[in-house]
């Protein structure tokens, strides 16, 4: 059962369809194939995880664009929320 | 494509047979509200504007209040005025008139002399325009005539997600129809810019959607605040989104894949066929309303985590990605898109039921914000009242 979707193939988050904990496996299809990471910690139902890893500055990236900038080290499976993720629009 | 409609004398379409009992400044909206509750047939908004604007503000006001007055959903309207406000009642009507022919009545209360006598009158107008209205018939329209207006509220991640994209195939058919539809709500489209602008039928047009973009940001940095303040909301962030560019990229999608044909100021009146923008607040409610007087008949609107929003001028049709508010909403939500979150419905499937829904919705059928009355309005504005 898939519990993520990941929208275009440069993307560097999921959004989970389910609540995942610790430990749970992520799992999303992308362009037919299935793809599965290691979850770190919780992930509240339709928020986001990192699926590459990403470093303070780096673009954060979903629908195949520019969301925001890492505003700290990201970890493959961290949650991604406003405690790492910031606007560049003010 | 036809559909059973209301053909005016002005030539514009209607899916309503409303007679509009209309306050020109917020001191009359309770005469006008008072009005309305005696006479079945008639709907009305507060007005919180009308007075103490500067002339920008002001104008703004009349090209809404004038173009919800115009809307092929009206018959007629009966204008309710105080007699001192700064939208005086002769400039109100002459507003509509430049748009519409239809029929107007108005009365004012320091002229009547007193709440009572004007609500006694304004009975009078309201019951004999109802009795007119009813005279008026279905007959068939074209589709090309509907001007839909695109709307989200209350986003979760679902939004951008599923509903918004079953949205957007409705906005492709109505297009591919001959018709219209308007994306609207400037500060939701900041961080997606560059994707309108690549969509623009010429680069005037592009150009328009970085401009709307550019006076939003310059007005709030000139009152000393910043867009960060209240967008996304604190319930869209609990959801789950983050970034006003997150929010932005989702909301898009309502306006499917066609070509921009025009960009249009907040509430000015829609002429253009095909897929358009208009620049209006974020604010939901507010943003219905600009849609409305700009001659959208029907509204669209999605919401993740769920909201009444309906408006006295187009019906709104409430649809949802989000399972849960469907089943916990139901009151509220006439369209559920969850099935393509689950991959048991397809974006393209739901896309053509959602169309035979609006469809219906334009020949009678009612919606659940009709049918429980919700009528919320919020006027868009320039400034504060001076």
């Amino acid at each position: 059962m898939v519990n993520s979707v990941v929208i275009k193939p440069n993307d560097t988050v999921a959004t989970a369809t389910e609540e995942l904990q610790a430990g749970d496996t992520g799992n999303y299809l992308l362009e037919g194939k299935l793809y599965e990471l290691p979850i770190l910690e919780t992930i509240p139902q339709y928020h986001k995880f990192a699926i590459k890893e990403m470093h303070t500055g780096d673009h954060v990236y979903k629908y195949g664009e520019k969301i925001g900038v890492a505003s700290c080290d990201i970890k493959r499976g961290a949650y991604v929320h406003v405690h790492n993720l910031e606007s560049e629009r003010a | 494509m036809k559909f059973m409609g209301y053909k005016r004398p002005d030539g514009r379409v209607g899916i309503r047979n409303h007679v509009l009992v209309m306050a020109t400044c917020a001191c009359s909206s309770d005469t006008a509200r008072l009005i309305s509750e005696r006479v079945p047939g008639t709907v009305t908004f507060h007005n919180q504007h009308g007075c103490g604007q500067p002339p920008l503000d002001l104008d703004l006001t009349l090209r809404i209040v004038s173009g919800a007055a115009a809307n092929g959903n009206i018959y007629g309207v009966v204008l309710v005025a105080l007699g001192c406000e700064s939208a005086q009642c002769s400039l109100v009507e002459k507003r509509i008139r430049e748009k519409t022919n239809k029929p107007i009545c108005s009365v004012s209360i320091q002229e009547e002399g007193g709440t009572v006598k004007a609500v006694e009158k304004g009975v009078e107008y309201a019951g004999k325009l109802v009795e007119e209205a009813k005279k008026c018939e279905r007959v068939p329209c074209d589709v090309s005539e509907l001007i839909l207006g695109t709307e989200c509220g209350g986003s979760d991640p679902t939004s951008g997600l599923s509903a918004n994209l079953v949205m957007g195939q409705v906005s492709d058919l109505l297009v591919e129809a001959g018709g219209t539809s308007v994306l609207s709500e400037t500060t939701e489209i900041i961080g997606a810019e560059h994707i309108l602008a690549a969509r623009a039928r010429t680069p005037e047009i592009g150009r328009g959607f970085y401009e709307a973009v550019e006076k939003i940001e310059k007005h709030f940095k000139g009152v000393g605040t910043s867009l960060r303040d209240g967008n996304p909301s604190p319930g869209n962030i609990a959801s789950g989104i983050t970034t006003i560019e997150e929010k932005s990229l989702g909301c898009i999608h309502k306006s499917g894949t066609h070509t921009f044909e025009a960009v249009y100021q907040d509430a000015e009146q829609v002429t253009s066929k095909g897929m358009v923008y208009m620049d209006t607040p974020a604010y939901d409610v507010a943003s219905v309303m600009s849609m409305a007087a700009g001659g959208a008949q029907v509204v669209i609107f999605s919401t993740g985590m769920g909201t009444p929003t309906g408006n006295p001028i187009v019906p709104v049709i409430k649809i949802t990605g989000n399972g849960r508010t469907a089943q916990r909403m139901k009151d509220n939500i006439d369209f559920d898109t969850s099935g393509t979150i689950r991959g048991e419905q397809t974006v393209e499937e739901l896309g053509k039921d959602l169309f035979d829904l609006m469809l219906k919705v334009a020949k009678g059928q009612t919606v659940k914000a009709e049918e429980l009355g919700m009528n919320e309005v919020a006027l868009s504005r320039l400034c504060n009242f001076c």
